[in-house]
C-alpha cells in the first residue's frame, strides 16, 4: 500500500494517485485468500466494493476518491437506462419508431422497456399531458425509484405544444422535474436519440439536477 | 321526388309536419323539428327501415338566439347511402329525451354534448363527463369559454362504473376483485382506463374512462383559421395522419363547393392508401404485441418506416404530414416519387403474405382470438361500428363503394368482409384490406394524371412563392387571403370519408368568417370503443386485453 504521503504530494495528481490507490487494493483484495474477504465466491462487484472500502480507510475519504467512484457508478447508469415510456399520442407513435428497428434504441443501452415504475429509471414523456392525466403522470414519477430521470419529447411535453387549450398542461414540467427537452411535434427519431444521448453527458458529468432535488409533488395537500 | 320529398310524404299523418321544416342545403337534407318529437322520429326513421346507422349526436350554441343550443342527429343508411340530419332547438336547461332508447350509438355521444354544452338528455343513465376532468367547471364548447381556461385536476377518479337500471355505478360489489388496468399500461396504449370487476379472472362488471388525451381539438379548430386547423387534423388520428387532412379539406371544399384537379385526387387517394396500410400495420403489429407476438410488430414496423420515408421524401415531415391544403395538396411530388411508390408496394405485396403466415396462421394467435368477443352484425349496426370492425361482422359497407370520392368508382378492388365478428375476423379484414391497398395504389400510380395539384382560386389558394415575389399581383392577392382568410359561405355540411377505422365525419358549420363556427369530428372508433363494456361482460380478463387491441382504438380520435 501506499502511504498517505503521496496524496500530500499536490493536488494535480490526486486524482491519479487515489485511482493507483483504489487499483492495488483491488488487486490486493483479489489475491486475498481469506474466504468470504477474497475474490472467491464473490462477485467482481462486491471486490470491488470491499477494495473501495480499505483504499478509503487509507485516504480517509479523500474528495478525488468519491468522484472516482461516482464516475464508475455513472458510467454503468447512463449505459443501462430503462425507459418507461409514456407515449400518450402522436410522439408516442414516434417513439415506437425509437425503439423500433431501424433506429433502434438498444444501441444506446436503453432497450430494456419498462411500464412498470419500479424498474425503470428514465421517464419518457412522449405526448400530450392533459389535466386530466397530471396526476397519473405524478404518481407514475413518485413510484419510480431513485435516481431517475425524465425526457420530455416533443413540444406537448415540453410546453404545451400547440395546444392552448382549457384541458391542456402546458408542459410535463408543470408537475414533475424534467432533464433534458426535446423539440419538435414529432421529434425526427434522430432528435430523441441525441436527447438520450444529451442525458448520458449529463449522468457521466454528474451534472447537478436543482429542478429534481428541490421537486415537490403539486398535488400534496400538506 | 327527390329523397327529402318521399321523406315528408312518408311523415305527413304521423307527425305534426306543420312545425317541421325541410332543408335541403350543400348537398345535405335537414329536417328541424320540436325537441318533443326527437324519440318519436328517430324511433319511426329506424323501424320504418329508411336508417339504419345513427353515426353522430353534437351541440351546437349560437349564444344570441332565443333557443341557445341545437342537438343535431345524424343519420345514415347503408343501403343506399343517404344521409339525414335532424335538428332541434333547447334553451338553456331545457332537456331532450335520450336518443338511446332508439340506438345504443347515442350514449357516449350524448355524454359528450352535455360534457361540452351542458344540454341535458332525459333518460339518459350516465350523463356525467365523459372527455374532461371530473373537476372541471362549466361547459368548454360553449362560445363564452375561454379557449385557454385552463382548469387543474388534482386527484384520480377512484374505480366506478356505468349505471345500470336500479343499479349504482359507484358502488362496488364486495363479493368480486376490482382491477384498474391503465392508462399508464402497455395494453391500454397510453391513455386508455378501463376498470373490471372479477370473479376469478371473468370479468363480471367493465367499465372506461376515456379523455386522457382530450386535446380540444374542437375548440381549437374554432380559433384557428380554415388552412392552420390542417395540422390539427393530423393530430387526431395519428397512425394515419393524411386521410385525416384529405377528410377534412373534403368538407370544406363541400361547403365551398370546389372540385379538385384530378391530379390532386389521385394524390389524395394514395396518400389515403399508404395511411391505411401503415393504420392496420400498427393495429397488427401492436395487437400482437399486446397477445405477447412480439415478432411481427418488428416485421411490419420496418415496412411502416418505408412508407414514413415516402412522405418525408413527399413532404419534409414523417408522422405529422399536413400535406394537403383547402383546394389540392400543398406542393406537387418529387421527381420519381411515384415510382418509390409502386416499388414499395412490389416489397409490401410480399410483406402482406408473410404476415398472414405469422399471425393468421398462428396456431396461438387462432386460439387466442378465435371465437373471442364476437358481435353480430345487428348489435353492431346499433353500437354504431363502421370500418373494418363492422365488415368482420359481415355488412359489406365501404364508403369508397357506397358514396365513391376521388375516383373510388373507377378502381378496381375489394371490400372484404368477415362472417363471425370476433378478433380474429377484425384481423383477416385489416390483414387483407392492405392487400387491396396495395391493388388501388398500383392503379392509381401507373397512371398520375397530369395538370396542377391544386386549384388556383385567389379566394382559396395562396399563390405561388415566385408570384408572391415576382410580381405586385401575387404579392396582393397573398396579402389579402393572410389578412381575410378563407372564408366559405355561411352555411353548414357533414362529409364523410373511409379512414382506416371506419367512418371518419366532419360536421362543419361557417358563419362566414375566416374560422370554423363549428367543427364537429365524428371519430370511427369513439362509436366503436362505448361497447366494449358490454361486449367483455363474462368473458376472461386476458381477452378484454385482445379486444381493446383489436379495436384499435387511437386516442387522438377517441378523445380528440
Ligand atoms: S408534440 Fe406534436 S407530435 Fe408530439 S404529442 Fe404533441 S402534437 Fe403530437
Amino acid at each position: 500500500m501506499s502511504s498517505k504521503n503521496s496524496m500530500n504530494n499536490s493536488s494535480d495528481n490526486s486524482a491519479s494517485s487515489s485511482s493507483d490507490l483504489l487499483r492495488s487494493a483491488l488487486v490486493d483484495s483479489l489475491q486475498d485468500p481469506t474466504p468470504g474477504t477474497g475474490y472467491a465466491g464473490l462477485t467482481p462487484d462486491v471486490a470491488l466494493h470491499q477494495a473501495q472500502l480499505r483504499a478509503g480507510e487509507d485516504l480517509s475519504r479523500s474528495f478525488a476518491f468519491t468522484t472516482r467512484l461516482e464516475a464508475v457508478v455513472a458510467w454503468g447508469r447512463k449505459n443501462a437506462l430503462w425507459p418507461l415510456p409514456y407515449g400518450t399520442a402522436c410522439c408516442g407513435i414516434e417513439l415506437m419508431s425509437v425503439m423500433g428497428p431501424r433506429y433502434d434504441l438498444a444501441r444506446f443501452g436503453a432497450e430494456v422497456v419498462r411500464f412498470s415504475p419500479r424498474q425503470a429509471d428514465l421517464l419518457i414523456v412522449a405526448g400530450t399531458i392533459t389535466e386530466k392525466m397530471g396526476p397519473v403522470l405524478v404518481q407514475i414519477y413518485q413510484q419510480m425509484l431513485d435516481p431517475k430521470y425524465v425526457l420530455s419529447m416533443g413540444a406537448c411535453a415540453s410546453s404545451g405544444g400547440f395546444y392552448r387549450a382549457y384541458h391542456v398542461l402546458q408542459g410535463a414540467d408543470k408537475v414533475i422535474p424534467v432533464d433534458v427537452y426535446v423539440p419538435g411535434c414529432p421529434p425526427t427519431p434522430e432528435a430523441v436519440l441525441d436527447g438520450l444521448m444529451v442525458l448520458q453527458k449529463m449522468i457521466a458529468n454528474n451534472q447537478p439536477r436543482p429542478w429534481k432535488e428541490n421537486w415537490k409533488s403539486p398535488y400534496d395537500k400538506a | 321526388m327527390t329523397k327529402l320529398e318521399s321523406l315528408k310524404q312518408d311523415l305527413i299523418g304521423k307527425f305534426n309536419i306543420k312545425d317541421y321544416k325541410f332543408i335541403h342545403s350543400v348537398g345535405d337534407d335537414i329536417v328541424e323539428i320540436p325537441k318533443a318529437d326527437v324519440l318519436a322520429l328517430l324511433r319511426h326513421l329506424k323501424s320504418s327501415g329508411r336508417f339504419d346507422f345513427l353515426m353522430d349526436v353534437c351541440g351546437v350554441d349560437y349564444p344570441n338566439r332565443e333557443k341557445r343550443f341545437d342537438v343535431v342527429y345524424h343519420l345514415f343508411s347503408s343501403k343506399d347511402g343517404s344521409r339525414l340530419r335532424i335538428k332541434t332547438q333547447l334553451a338553456e336547461g331545457e332537456a331532450v329525451e335520450t336518443a338511446t332508447r332508439a340506438w345504443k350509438a347515442a350514449d357516449w355521444f350524448e355524454r359528450e354534448a352535455w360534457d361540452m354544452f351542458g344540454v341535458k338528455f332525459t333518460g339518459h343513465l350516465n350523463l356525467r363527463r365523459i372527455l374532461t376532468h371530473h373537476q372541471f367547471v362549466g361547459h368548454p364548447l360553449r362560445k363564452d369559454y375561454e379557449a385557454d381556461a385552463q382548469q387543474h385536476c388534482d386527484v384520480a377518479l377512484p374505480i366506478h362504473f356505468d349505471n345500470e337500471e336500479g343499479r349504482d355505478g359507484n358502488v362496488l360489489d364486495e363479493n368480486l376483485v376490482p382491477l384498474n388496468i391503465g392508462p399508464s399500461h402497455p395494453a391500454m396504449h397510453g391513455t386508455l382506463r378501463v376498470m373490471v370487476e372479477l370473479e376469478g379472472e371473468t370479468i363480471r362488471r367493465a367499465g372506461c374512462e376515456i379523455g386522457y388525451l382530450h386535446r380540444c381539438f374542437e375548440k381549437m379548430a374554432e380559433t384557428h383559421p380554415y388552412n392552420q386547423v390542417i395540422p390539427y387534423t393530423d393530430r387526431l388520428n395519428y397512425c394515419s395522419a393524411p386521410m385525416n387532412n384529405v377528410g377534412y379539406c373534403k368538407a370544406v371544399e363541400k361547403l365551398l363547393g370546389v372540385e379538385i384537379p384530378p391530379r390532386a385526387q389521385a394524390m389524395r387517394v394514395i396518400l389515403c392508401e399508404l395511411s391505411r396500410i401503415i393504420d392496420h400495420i400498427v393495429a397488427v403489429g401492436t395487437g400482437g404485441v399486446d397477445l405477447g407476438a412480439l415478432t411481427g410488430f418488428f416485421h411490419l414496423f420496418t415496412y411502416r418506416e418505408k412508407v414514413y420515408t415516402l412522405f418525408e421524401k413527399l413532404c419534409g415531415a414523417r408522422l405529422t404530414v399536413s400535406m394537403t391544403r383547402v383546394g389540392g395538396m400543398a406542393q406537387d411530388a418529387p421527381e420519381g416519387w411515384f415510382d418509390d411508390v409502386l416499388a414499395f408496394c412490389k416489397d409490401m405485396r410480399g410483406q402482406v403474405d408473410e404476415i398472414t403466415k405469422l399471425m393468421l396462421e398462428n396456431k396461438i394467435f387462432i386460439k387466442r382470438t378465435q371465437g373471442v368477443t364476437p358481435v353480430s352484425a345487428k348489435e353492431a349496426i346499433e353500437w354504431g361500428y363502421t370500418g373494418p370492425l363492422l365488415r368482420a361482422c359481415g355488412v359489406n359497407l365501404d364508403l369508397r363503394k357506397l358514396t365513391p370520392y376521388y375516383g373510388y368508382d373507377q378502381l378496381n378492388f375489394d371490400v372484404p368482409v368477415g362472417t363471425n365478428g370476433d378478433i380474429y375476423d377484425r384481423y383477416l379484414v385489416r390483414i387483407e384490406e392492405m392487400r387491396q391497398s396495395i391493388r388501388i395504389i398500383e392503379q392509381v400510380c401507373k397512371n398520375v394524371p397530369g395538370g396542377d395539384y391544386t386549384i388556383r382560386d385567389k379566394g382559396i389558394v395562396l399563390p405561388d412563392k415566385k408570384d408572391v415575389y415576382g410580381n405586385i399581383e401575387g404579392l396582393m392577392n397573398h396579402f389579402m387571403l393572410i389578412i381575410k382568410g378563407l372564408r366559405p359561405p355561411v352555411g353548414e355540411t357533414y362529409d364523410a370519408t373511409e379512414a382506416a377505422n371506419g367512418e371518419l365525419g366532419f360536421y362543419l358549420i361557417s358563419d362566414g368568417s375566416g374560422t370554423p363556427y363549428r367543427l364537429k369530428v365524428r371519430p370511427p372508433c369513439f362509436a366503436i370503443y362505448q361497447s366494449f363494456p358490454t361486449l367483455v361482460r363474462g368473458t376472461m380478463i386476458a381477452d378484454a386485453i385482445a379486444t381493446i387491441a383489436s379495436m384499435n382504438l387511437i386516442a387522438g380520435e377517441l378523445d380528440r
